[in-house]
């Protein structure tokens, strides 16, 4: 027997950034409003409409998704790390600090999105040309740097990582 | 904007999905991936009441190769195909095609079957599953049957699908020996969706000739169209640079595109033969290396 669709309260257990969180969500709570409102979790930011931005980007089972596409209820039984989950206590991650060092952002709403991309990008290909950059980076937009910065950025950190070996 | 309010059931297993989809029938819609579904959903151009999520069933993604065929599962994200070394290595216009669907982001979630039977004319794994000549499997209560692409996808966002079916497999024939394909595609500049596009499947015989052909073009119909003319044109000729352009200047003879804010039906037209030369380069290339 078919189990009945369930139209309110769904009991979700997610891990998120190593901690488990036993919730409660809608079926239609999106993974990021999640994050955000019930988690309280808002480095992950809300860009768009339209799944084009990438504000929204973050980790989920290991790859780095578009939060706003993803229902909170699909993330049941699955690990999530959010950019609050990259630094290791005053460590930042070399991706956070490439993006110091090499001025990679302004505004600052694209960033975290840039850098959950950026970190599963060096994670699949440590040792990106600029256009691999690029192309990784398609899913994310920014309206302040040009982008050549954030480019510059991942570069360094990519260098930084392949020194720390 | 929030999707509106929405039952969810997460499937344990193709027969449970199918008993709900069956019981609800039109109220229900199938979650895959949810890249074409949820951005939908939230812009409200779907309120389906029911969601099943097909997520949730084990055994609906991966890359094998059965016999003479790669099989695929229909929730087998694009990511994971465009990083397939089963499916560089025999259908690599197919590696091509799922590498450059959408973004990173989305490669990591969009999965095959949630493409395929979502059918936008604008997708790019329709237009090199037609080239590959795959076919879909498809389940109901009633026991499963297989669709082939040239009959599968019949107009704009429809397939053969019955409304209680469910696409669970992909099958992709391993060619022969000396066969090449590729995937050369014109994407939108804002959107990344197909402009124009062309799949191909060229199988060379040592002397340089055209043993078979298969080429689709996207973009310029409802969905995936057979270039037949251009087939015809390539079937048992040598494969020279004349015999090639003039193949690919027949590509999009029978098309009717739609014209758009961003291409006319000419240009979509005449894009059509170029992609359709470089695609149909490329799987001579890979062609003359097996």
């Amino acid at each position: 027997m078919a189990a009945e669709p369930r139209y309110a309260a769904i009991p979700i257990r997610v891990t998120v950034n190593g901690v488990e969180h036993d919730a409660v969500v809608e079926p239609r709570t999106l993974l990021v409003y999640f994050l955000r409102e019930q988690l309280n979790l808002t480095g992950t930011h809300v860009g768009c409409d339209t799944s084009q931005c990438g504000a929204c980007t973050v980790h989920l089972d290991g790859r780095a998704v578009k939060s706003c596409t993803v229902l909170a209820v699909q993330a049941n039984g699955a690990r999530v790390k959010t950019i609050e989950g990259l630094a290791n206590g005053d460590n930042f991650h070399p991706v956070q600090e490439g993006f110091r060092e090499k001025h990679g952002l302004q505004c600052g709403y694209c960033t975290p999105g840039m850098i959950m991309t950026a970190v599963h990008l060096l994670e699949i290909n440590p040792k990106p040309s600029d256009d691999e950059i690029k192309h990784a980076l398609e899913g994310n937009l920014c309206r302040c740097t040009g982008y050549v910065n954030i480019v510059e950025a991942i570069k360094w950190a990519a260098e930084k990582m392949k020194d720390q070996g | 904007m929030f999707p509106a309010p929405f039952g969810y059931a997460a499937a344990r297993s193709v027969d449970e999905a199918l008993e709900l989809l069956t019981q609800y029938g039109e109220e229900a819609k199938l979650l895959a991936g949810g890249h074409s579904l949820i951005p939908a959903m939230k812009l409200r151009l779907q309120s389906p009441r029911i969601l099943i999520d097909l997520g949730t069933v084990a055994g609906l993604r991966g890359v094998r190769a059965a016999g003479d065929s790669l099989v695929i599962g229909a929730l087998t994200v694009h990511a994971e195909i465009a990083a397939s070394d089963l499916i560089r290595k025999h259908v690599p216009g197919l590696s091509d095609a799922a590498a450059v669907i959408g973004d990173l982001q989305v490669r990591n979630r969009g999965t095959i079957g949630g493409s395929v039977a979502h059918a936008d004319p604008a997708a790019d794994l329709p237009v090199i599953l037609a080239a590959l000549n795959a076919s879909f499997l498809v389940q109901s209560t009633a026991g499963s049957r297989s669709i082939g692409s040239d009959n599968f996808f019949t107009d704009f966002y429809t397939t053969a699908l019955k409304a209680d079916e469910i696409l669970t497999e992909v099958r992709v024939p391993i060619p022969v020996a000396g066969t090449g394909s590729a995937y050369a595609k014109f994407p939108h500049p804002a959107s990344g969706y197909v402009v124009v596009s062309a799949g191909t499947l060229i199988t060379r015989q040592s002397s340089g000739s055209c043993a078979a052909a298969r080429v689709a073009i996207g973009g310029v119909g409802s969905g995936p169209i057979r270039a037949i003319a251009t087939e015809m044109e390539l079937q048992g000729k040598p494969l020279t640079p004349q015999v090639i352009a003039a193949a690919a200047a027949k590509a999009a003879e029978e098309s009717d595109p739609v014209e758009d804010s961003y291409a006319s039906a000419e240009y979509k037209r005449h894009v059509a033969t170029v992609y359709a030369r470089k695609a149909i380069q490329a799987a001579i290339e890979r062609a003359s290396k097996v």
